[in-house]
């Protein structure tokens, strides 16, 4: 096969029509997977809220509230309702101060501010351990208990909570988190 | 050479992992577990068959002195396509890989195929030569997977079938690299002893 020459036309119309190539089979391909990669989202997003307030009948995403957290940012809180009635909140938190950084979490909080359930969306701890906070060995520990009555923080800080072994940050960030879903929450007159 | 053993030499005799030692920070780093390994490797795998044929395909078209950024270009859409399907298709999957995904990209196997075989050999072979090398490296990330996942937490494919911990270091890095070295170690000695 004979080689095509490397010129300077040539060697600009090989690679604009190469580009083009790929943009148009990209295009193709994103607007083929736009739906699916939405959908998945937002499944991800009802399974959490739904495991953190069960027995809701109202559709938590359309209700969504956005309150500020003081902090120059905002948290996505969902309103669980049954009957018209408010039965708790889902909110989705965040912590930053994660051993590896990033760490989100969806909170699900009871009228009266009383932890419901936790559960994990996000995180990027080391395997093993401080990824052992998506178990219900650690996590189910703050159910039932009231921020207001229950210090979010390790024992080690003087707290009440029982970090994981071996992943003291992973614990506080998890705290703080919860901290910060539980102050926005009763700062936008929720609780 | 026939195709059967160009298709068959990504798995021992051309091991991109084993033997060539190409790509060994996605490998490091995605095994700590069989299933995120093989779904790893299978991405790759994609991958390197996609651009392996088109570069092959454009071979005759592509200007040598900018052969390199063509093949990039191919390459990089080639990941996205991957990484949009992942994402559309098995989420829980691609949550785990996280950033591996974009960075096949950059994982030398692909480029080094391209370069080495793709841009000078047919289509059919192109293609062969990349399942041969992307199931080669399906089975490495496999193997190390699996042994990571067994010594390290005590369990298969997310089956547990030892109770408590494992060996928490084979899940981190220093397991990674010690896994590695030792498979090559053993591939090594299997190579001498077979040809002795």
């Amino acid at each position: 096969m004979a080689k095509t020459e490397s010129t300077f036309k040539n060697m600009v119309l090989s690679l604009t029509l190469i580009s083009l190539g790929a943009s148009a089979s990209l295009g193709f391909v994103y607007v083929l997977t736009k739906e699916p990669i939405e959908i998945s989202l937002m499944n991800k997003k009802l399974n959490a809220i739904k495991e953190v307030v069960p027995d809701f009948t109202n559709n938590p995403n359309e209700e969504m509230l956005r309150l500020p957290t003081g902090e120059g940012d905002s948290l996505d809180v969902y309103p669980a309702k049954k009957d018209g009635e408010i039965i708790g909140y889902a909110v989705n938190t965040y912590s930053k101060s994660g051993f590896s950084g990033y760490i989100g979490l969806m909170a699900g909080f009871k009228p009266d501010g009383t932890i419901i359930n936790i559960t994990v969306l996000e995180q990027k701890e080391t395997p093993g351990l401080g990824t052992k906070m998506t178990d219900p060995g650690f996590n189910d520990q703050f159910n039932d208990k009231n921020p207001g009555a229950f210090p979010l923080k390790v024992k080690k800080d003087g707290g009440q909570v029982d970090a994981i072994t071996a992943a003291t940050i992973s614990s506080r960030a998890f705290c703080d988190a919860i901290q910060r879903a539980y102050t926005t929450i009763q700062k936008g007159g929720l609780i | 050479m026939s195709q059967m053993l160009n298709f068959t030499k990504g798995f021992f005799k051309e091991n991109p992992i084993l033997v060539l030692v190409l790509g060994t920070c996605p490998t490091l780093a995605t095994s700590s577990s069989a299933l995120n390994g093989m779904g790893m490797g299978i991405a790759t795998t994609f991958v390197l068959i996609g651009s392996n044929v088109v570069i092959s395909l454009l071979s005759g078209v592509i200007p040598d002195k900018v052969r390199i950024p063509a093949f990039v270009v191919i390459i990089a859409s080639f990941v996205t396509i991957v990484d949009l399907l992942m994402q559309a298709y098995v989420p829980g999957l691609y949550e785990k890989l996280g950033i591996f995904i974009p960075l096949i990209v950059v994982n030398c196997i692909v480029l080094g195929r391209a370069e080495a075989y793709a841009c000078k050999n047919s289509v059919l072979s192109s293609f062969v030569d990349g399942a041969g090398m992307g199931l080669g490296f399906t089975m490495a990330l496999g193997i190390l997977g699996s042994f990571r996942e067994i010594v390290g937490s005590g369990s298969i494919f997310g089956y547990k079938f030892i109770p408590g911990d494992g060996i928490l270091v084979f899940i981190l890095a220093p397991g990674a690299f010690w896994a590695l070295g030792y498979l090559i170690a053993l591939i090594n000695r299997l190579k001498r002893t077979s040809k002795a």
